[in-house]
């Protein structure tokens, strides 16, 4: 297929805004008068505030305000009125709703004045008296509580096939096996913020940092008796979410509830500290009992999930999803449970559920390739799942067999040895690891406008986000395609709650999504082009039909005599209309839903550990993806690199770490939380195999946001167990586990 | 963080002066780590002596043949200086271990000895914290403490000193030149940093009113056979879990001297010179090496999440003394 723009590199069209500081996020727009909040935030983690004296803070010139729940306006109460699209089944948080304390850093008071400066200072002279409650947060004491909820937030666990028990009895090999995945923070490198612009007339314009702007909007009508025409939520540029900006967080609510109180406008941002006081991806232990015949297909899977929750809401994701989309088996048992603890809810990060399970997953099956004695890419091989056993349905496409064949040919596969510590240099124990991963190639429902300006300039909309993914990109590059105009003549707007509606961008599926409703958008103009082509006397399309001709090079052409043609722009001045405009909303086929829809990967670690003080090192590591038609192989492969270099933090750095006697989570800021740093980067290669999909959505894409993660962690895990003989089940791998 | 009042020091006796002069003084030069625990409230100064326009900003031979660092050149200055890189090649990797290029472009020579515990607790107002508010407990025994002390802890803290410059420091014998209201003084390394005791809150030997002017190496550098290992989670940024300053003075085969000091163990570089001593006179190998290890973790005390560390810092210290034998330097 032709294509000028879909498929081809290209640079971030607001690459050059973000370079140079032009790009402004939720914490950088001002507004007259605006006044900024801090917020202060609790050092218990469950019980009462007896007592809270702001009359020091409100005693400085230029503090304006100190609300907490004794002094805050009435508003609404019901939990379906802080309902937002991301919100699990439950009650959800409402700040400063009353005395009660539910978590560690739970925003008790937001103190509002002239400036910042003095704003973090008058919290500092907050007092507070508490009643304190005895807190539970251990996650392992209590999993003989764990419960499964009357509802799941994600998929439910598909049903139990076959009988596990005998088929474990039956096999010839087997584990039996328990993986921990600790709690993880979002960590983005923008810090939550919220610039709430009074308007007056009690109407409000809001920079909010958010994953989708009309969930925002949506949330503060609803929470605040507002609507929807007296809020509006813009959010141009995010630094960063990775699911931390699916709901709306409490710096949102806050900022509007100053603002409203004060009739003036009021900022609100989160310290490094308080981006710890919500959400997480939640602690999950994991027991896999798996079992294989003689000739190693897998004959048993039983894969039992324990994973953390708040008190107030039912917080789950998809753990238990990827044994029935990865491997054949015909007894399974899957089960997942929650632990209520006195928490924050977790909440959605990149790759959900795959990070945690694919990770125990991979690890287990590797552990049973190793029993059987057989190769752990081999075994993969020999246990390739030709269709969805979850919901029984083939797949739209699945490349990944070429994963493995490219993967592995760019790994040198061939020449591992299958015995851990067979390969040495000096004190360096050297690992080779594989795992594989999958994630949904979901699309949703969207809207998108295009409107063609008589100068030939195309603006297209949608009320979606880019938080760092290329969404401006990639869909400048759709309608720029879709119309045969240059990149330059085109712009797509985002992140204004007033655009067309889109859903939250996330779980990997904005491309098919937007892009699927940007095409549309864009075809309708065609049409109208095309139309105005054959109005022309002595048309060289007069009979033409859309799907005959091209939209290339500013031209309309005919595609069997390229010599037939018609400039647009001599079109666009002739005509007499100004704009050319079409104004879509579009849905995944019937068709598609026939399918199971996944994008795929293949992952090759190689690591060096140091055989006495337990140091590991990355030093390759290759990543084959079956993700479809690959818009921008440039940002795409940004998006892969970026899922590597987290899934190396999953395998080796990230943690949570709970203080069980304080209830609080203690290594709450970047120099005590880590992640990757540069120096940890070592060789990094990306494969995108060919995959066409015709089914998957209309531009036969699949999101890459987050299948770039979910096979690194266990390829790093395995590939430590083959340089060392020891497999640690707890993540993240640091150096005293291995001494 | 709350209002402060600032002075700028033109010469060290006016920022004497000006210490004196204030109540709840604190100087600053760098300011990589006193302004970050100002806006958490960790540390209150009322008022701020900047002192970053003071003469102190060179490196310059001394009469015995050793270096004189001054107190206000930047940590990457002195790491990447000629002499340093050449006669004390161990300090100039020692401050390459540490923080991150933009940090080390901004703090100072002199600040380095002065860097806070990075304790988790001492970090967060909310928590019980012996060194941050004296008498209100330690949270860190009873809680996380993977990271912390495994040498001369009390019961009142278990803190590290964090700073990889001042291991090397320690092993290199080097001596702190200050100046107070009574005149200079000269403070060696091994007495400028404290245990914790029960006045965790005190970090040094350095009186509210000194100001420290210079560092002095002392001539003998170990150029030839020193390394500096430094253990921790990620490849930059991160502080030690152990490190290792070793330091051999080689007669073929055979030790004449060895310095040998660790970082991330306890409240202040843990030197063990009777410890040292064993390996003098004796050959450069594996099982010298480990008896040596042995005796400088003698006494050490895990508090459950880094009781891993008396195992690994021997580990480090054998592997330390191989590399400074096999001139492997910061391997």
């Amino acid at each position: 297929m032709k294509t000028d723009q879909i498929g081809k590199e290209r640079n971030r069209v607001d690459g050059k805004a973000k370079v140079t500081g032009e790009a402004k996020y939720a914490a950088e727009f001002d507004a007259e008068k605006l006044a900024y909040g801090v917020v202060v935030s609790s050092g218990i983690a469950k019980g009462k505030i007896k007592r809270i004296d702001t009359s020091k803070a409100l005693a400085l010139d230029g503090v304006l305000q100190v609300f907490t729940h004794e002094n805050r306006p009435g508003y609404m109460w019901l939990d379906k009125n802080y309902k937002d699209d991301d919100a699990p089944p439950g009650s959800p948080f409402r700040p400063l709703y009353d005395s009660e304390v539910q978590f560690s850093m739970q925003p008790i008071a937001l103190v509002v004045a002239e400036t910042f400066e003095l704003a973090r200072y008058a919290a500092m002279l907050v007092e507070v008296e508490y009643e304190e409650a005895e807190h539970d947060t251990d996650f392992e004491s209590n999993l003989e509580q764990a419960y499964e909820p009357k509802e799941y937030k994600a998929t439910e666990p598909p049903k139990p096939r076959g009988d596990v028990d005998q088929a474990l009895a039956e096999a010839s090999a087997r584990i039996e096996e328990t993986y921990t995945h600790p709690a993880e923070h979002h960590n983005p490198m923008e810090m939550h913020a919220s610039t709430a612009v009074w308007e007056g007339d009690g109407k409000l314009t809001v920079y909010d940092k958010i994953q989708g702007v009309q969930n925002s909007q949506q949330y503060i009508a609803s929470a605040f008796g507002m609507s929807k025409d007296e809020v509006r939520v813009i959010s141009p540029f995010v630094g960063g979410a990775f699911g931390s900006g699916l709901r709306p967080q409490y710096q949102l609510f806050l900022a509007v509830l100053a603002a409203r109180e004060l009739q003036r406008s009021v900022r609100v941002v989160m310290t490094r500290q308080q981006m710890f006081s919500f959400g997480h991806r939640p602690k999950t232990l994991q027991r896999f009992k798996l079992g294989a015949d003689t000739g190693g297909k897998l004959q048993a899977l039983q894969q039992e999930v324990y994973g953390e929750t708040s008190k107030f809401e039912d917080y789950s994701e998809d753990v238990v999803l990827w044994p029935g989309v990865l491997y054949p088996c015909d007894n399974t048992k899957l089960t997942h449970k929650l632990v209520a603890l006195d928490v924050y809810t977790p909440l959605d990060m990149r790759a959900p559920g795959g990070t945690t399970g694919i990770y125990a997953l991979e690890c287990a099956i590797d552990e049973l390739a190793y029993k059987a004695g057989i190769d752990p890419l081999e075994f993969r091989k020999k246990n390739y799942s030709e269709k969805d056993q979850n919901e029984d349905k083939p797949f739209s496409s699945k490349e990944l067999r070429e994963c493995y064949r490219q993967g592995a040919d760019k790994f040198g596969w061939a020449k591992r040895r299958m015995e851990p510590r067979s390969m040495k240099e000096g004190h360096q124990l050297i690992g080779w690891g594989f795992a594989q991963g999958a994630w949904e190639a979901n699309q949703a429902e969207a809207s998108a406008k295009a409107v063609l300006s008589k100068e030939g300039k195309l603006t297209v909309s949608s009320a979606t986000a880019d938080i760092g993914t290329g969404t401006y990109t990639v869909m400048t590059q759709i309608a720029a395609e879709a119309l045969g105009l240059p990149l330059e003549d085109v712009t797509f707007k985002l992140g204004d709650s007033d655009l067309p509606k889109a859903p939250l961008e996330g779980g990997s599926k904005t491309v098919a999504t937007v892009g699927s409703a940007v095409k549309k958008a864009c075809e309708q103009v065609q049409e109208k082009l095309l139309k105005l082509a054959q109005q022309q006397p002595d048309s060289p399309l007069a009979e033409a039909k859309l799907e005959e001709v091209d939209f290339s090079e500013g031209k309309i052409s005919l595609k069997r005599d390229a010599s037939k043609s018609v400039q647009l722009q001599d079109l666009l001045e002739q005509s007499d209309n100004g704009s050319l405009e079409g104004e879509v909303s579009t849905k995944p086929s019937d068709e598609s839903k026939e399918y199971a829809r996944y994008a795929h990967s293949a992952v090759f670690a190689e690591v060096k550990v140091d055989e006495d003080l337990g140091t590991v090192k990355v030093t390759r590591l290759v990543t084959a993806v079956a993700g479809g038609r690959i818009v921008n192989p440039k940002t795409a492969r940004s998006q892969i690199l970026g899922g590597m270099v987290w899934g190396m933090g999953v395998a080796l750095h990230e943690h949570t770490v709970m203080d069980n006697n304080l209830g609080r989570f203690i290594n709450h800021d970047l120099d005590k939380y880590h992640v990757p740093v540069n120096a940890d980067v070592q060789e990094m290669e990306v494969i995108f195999v060919e995959e066409k999909d015709e089914v998957v959505n209309p531009l036969g894409v699949k999101g890459l946001g987050e299948i770039g993660v979910v096979g690194v962690a266990p390829a790093i895990a395995n590939a430590i167990f083959h340089a060392t003989g020891k497999r640690v089940r707890e993540l993240p791998i640091t150096m005293d586990k291995l001494l | 963080m709350r209002p402060f009042t600032y002075t700028r020091a033109t010469d060290v006796n006016s920022a004497v002066q000006e210490i004196t002069r204030h109540e709840k003084a604190k100087f600053v030069a760098g300011g990589t780590n006193l302004l970050d625990l100002m806006k958490i409230d960790v540390m209150a100064p009322q008022h701020l002596v900047d002192i970053t326009r003071i003469a102190l900003k060179t490196i310059e031979e001394t009469a015995d043949g050793g270096l004189r660092l001054g107190a206000l050149v930047t940590n990457n200055d002195t790491a990447y200086h000629e002499q340093v890189e050449k006669r004390y090649p161990l300090l100039s990797h020692a401050i390459l271990a540490g923080a991150t290029g933009q940090l080390r472009n901004m703090a100072t020579d002199g600040g380095n000895l002065l860097q806070r515990t990075r304790c988790y607790y001492f970090y967060d107002t909310q928590t019980p914290c012996n060194k941050r508010e004296p008498g209100s407990g330690c949270s860190a025994i009873k809680g996380y403490n993977r990271d912390l002390a495994i040498l001369g802890t009390s019961e009142h803290c278990i803190a590290t000193h964090p700073s990889d410059m001042c291991v090397a420091l320690a092993a290199l014998e080097a001596s702190i030149n200050v100046t107070g209201p009574n005149g200079d003084r000269v403070i060696p390394i091994a007495d400028f940093h404290r245990l914790p005791g029960d006045t965790p809150h005190i970090d040094t030997n350095l009186q509210e009113d000194e100001i420290i002017t210079s560092i002095d190496l002392p001539a003998k550098g170990f150029a030839e056979h020193y390394t500096y290992l430094k253990l921790r989670d990620r490849a930059s940024y991160a502080f030690a879990i152990i490190s290792v300053a070793a330091a051999l003075d080689m007669d073929g085969d055979t030790i004449k001297e060895a310095r040998i000091a660790l970082g991330g163990v306890a409240h202040k570089p843990w030197r063990k010179p009777a410890a040292e001593a064993m390996l003098q006179g004796q050959q450069a190998t594996r099982e010298n090496f480990q008896k040596v290890a042995e005796a400088y973790l003698e006494g050490a005390k895990g508090y459950g999440d880094n009781d891993f560390k008396i195992e690994l810092a021997k580990r480090a210290i054998v592997r330390a003394l191989e590399q400074a034998f096999n001139k492997e330097g910061a391997a």
